[in-house]
């Protein structure tokens, strides 16, 4: 039964790692390119935006999975501060997977660059040009990469918390390779 | 609560050392570590006048005059490459004469190098962007070059340009043009180069390393910088205005495709003047737009934005420039308010 799951779906599994590896690459893959006037920036800079779009895409899968099949509970030990910890940091995680590719894709919109994906992709404008729109989302987008990696770090602080000090099964309701729900 | 079976001191260490440390490895990726580091907030600072930047402006090439018109593809420049610019067909045209400055206002007479930035758009819904200069050659191989060519003109120390140009043995050819070529009393008069070479990938997918110019239809008519002085701070941007008005001005854009050995990456160096070249078509510009409400204000003319068919080739610039561009659009657009828009439009 779902709603005593005791660990996440394969699925849900599969699509946590997979986006782990691709929103800290892309987290590096950001503050680097902006960091360089080497040749290593025009690759970099495609290969953020092509990472984007395939993140905003996994995000809103697994938005759709999570809302089917539910989170395993949390111990009925965890003290309610934390389980309120826990819960937020979860919304504020799936808001800025999905916010953060958005406000990439809506700031080049603003300052009227072709938005190409993928080598050959062309997306749509998804705002009309305005440099007072571009100057917002440039903050916001930049601010929020700080914000992002700050909450990644503390997932795994958490993490490794509930696998190392609490040892609560928490961190093996994601960590577990098996396909088995137990 | 199952009990800890090691103290949980080591382990709280444990979580403490792995989120440090990530953090310090995003630190140094974002070049906190690395005061050395180029990066384009670096090289955009370099730029600024002793006074500071022109706030709402581009940080280079400050002073401009806008202009729209379109290019007319001949439809030779498809044996090159397969980037629809080139099929035969006229194209909008979105430009932007401008002095190679960082100070807006600066007078024409003080700036010896004049620039054009253009976009090109094509049905296909690509673009073409290009920023192309009058020299023939630019001053540095490199842009750490480009760099230190920054800081030494900037440089109080008696001997700064000296030792630059010790070092930086590539900089004579430019020397030279920027002594010794009479200077234009016209944008219309000017040879625009990209100086920079591409990639152009034609349909077979063979590719050619290339560079372009626009060579224009007008004969140049030469000027000292004094006389130009004479004519007034911004002489060129109204002559251009009324040339413009009177009719419009045509421009020969002309490819020029590399032999093996050729000097790709190094944009200092000339390519032997018997290599092929192709015409490909005409820019005409049809009409000058206002500067500060016309639609060039909030374009990047990043030369890494290209059509499919064209991409950048071992030349380090275009990377650097797009890097240094994308900069300086982020700092001006959030400036808008020192750089508005006004009400009446009627500078040209």
């Amino acid at each position: 039964m779902i709603g005593v799951r005791r660990r996440f779906s394969p699925l849900q599994r599969l699509l946590h790692w997979l986006m782990a590896v691709c929103i800290l690459a892309m987290l590096f893959i950001g503050v680097g390119m902006v960091s360089t006037v080497t040749p290593k920036f025009l690759p970099l800079v495609s290969i953020h935006k092509s990472l984007g779009i395939a993140i905003l895409v996994l995000a809103l899968i697994r938005l759709g999975v999570r809302l089917l099949y539910g989170a395993p509970p949390l111990p009925v030990d965890l003290p309610e501060p934390m389980k309120l910890a826990a819960h937020l940091s979860h919304y504020a995680l799936y808001a800025l997977m999905i916010g953060m590719p958005l406000i990439g894709w809506a700031m080049l919109s603003a300052a009227a660059y072709p938005v190409v994906v993928f080598g050959r992709i062309y997306l749509p404008a998804i705002l009309p040009q305005s440099d007072s729109l571009h100057a917002w989302l440039w903050d916001a987008h930049f601010c929020l990469a700080f914000a992002f990696f700050a909450l990644v770090l503390m997932h795994v602080a958490a993490a490794l918390f509930h696998a190392l000090v609490r040892r609560d099964g928490v961190f093996q309701t994601m960590a577990s390779v098996t396909t088995q729900d137990g | 609560m199952p009990q800890p079976r090691r103290p949980a001191l080591g382990s709280l260490a444990l979580i403490a050392i792995v989120v440090g440390a990530s953090a310090a490895v995003f630190a140094y990726t974002a070049g906190w570590f690395s005061p050395e580091r180029l990066t384009p907030t670096r090289l955009v600072d370099a730029l600024a006048p002793p006074a500071g930047p022109s706030l709402g402006h581009r940080r280079n090439h400050a002073k401009g005059i806008c202009f729209t018109g379109e290019f007319d593809a001949n439809g030779a420049g498809s044996e090159l490459s397969k980037a629809q610019v080139f099929a035969p067909g006229q194209y909008p045209v979105l430009g932007r004469f401008n002095l190679a400055t960082a100070d807006a206002n600066a007078p024409d007479a003080t700036v010896r190098v004049h620039g054009l930035g253009i976009r090109i758009a094509t049905p296909d819904g690509q673009e073409w962007r290009s920023a192309m200069i009058d020299a023939p050659v630019f001053p540095v191989s490199t842009p750490q070059g480009f760099y230190e060519l920054l800081l030494a003109s900037a440089s109080k120390e008696a001997n700064a340009m000296k030792n630059f140009i010790a070092a930086h043995p590539e900089f004579a050819a430019f020397g030279d043009w920027a002594k010794n070529t009479p200077w234009t009393d016209s944008y219309a008069e000017d040879r625009f180069n990209s100086l920079d070479s591409f990639i152009f990938i034609d349909n077979a997918g063979a590719e050619h390393v290339v560079r372009w110019s626009l060579l224009p239809a007008a004969q140049p008519v030469s000027i000292s910088p004094d006389d130009l002085a004479k004519r007034g701070p911004d002489y060129l941007e109204q002559e251009i205005a009324q040339r413009v008005a009177g009719a419009p001005q045509r421009w020969t854009m002309v490819v020029t495709i590399s032999s093996p050995g050729d000097p790709t990456a190094d944009p200092s160096k000339a390519w032997p003047g018997d290599r092929r070249s192709v015409e490909v078509g005409t820019l005409t510009v049809q009409q000058i737009e206002a500067e500060a409400n016309g639609p060039c204000r909030d374009i990047n003319f990043d030369p890494a934005v290209l059509p499919t068919g064209m991409q950048t080739s071992d030349d380090p610039f275009p990377a650097a420039r797009s890097a240094a561009y994308m900069r300086s659009y982020d700092l001006r657009t959030a400036e808008a308010k020192d750089y508005p828009r006004d009400a009446t439009g009627t500078k040209p």
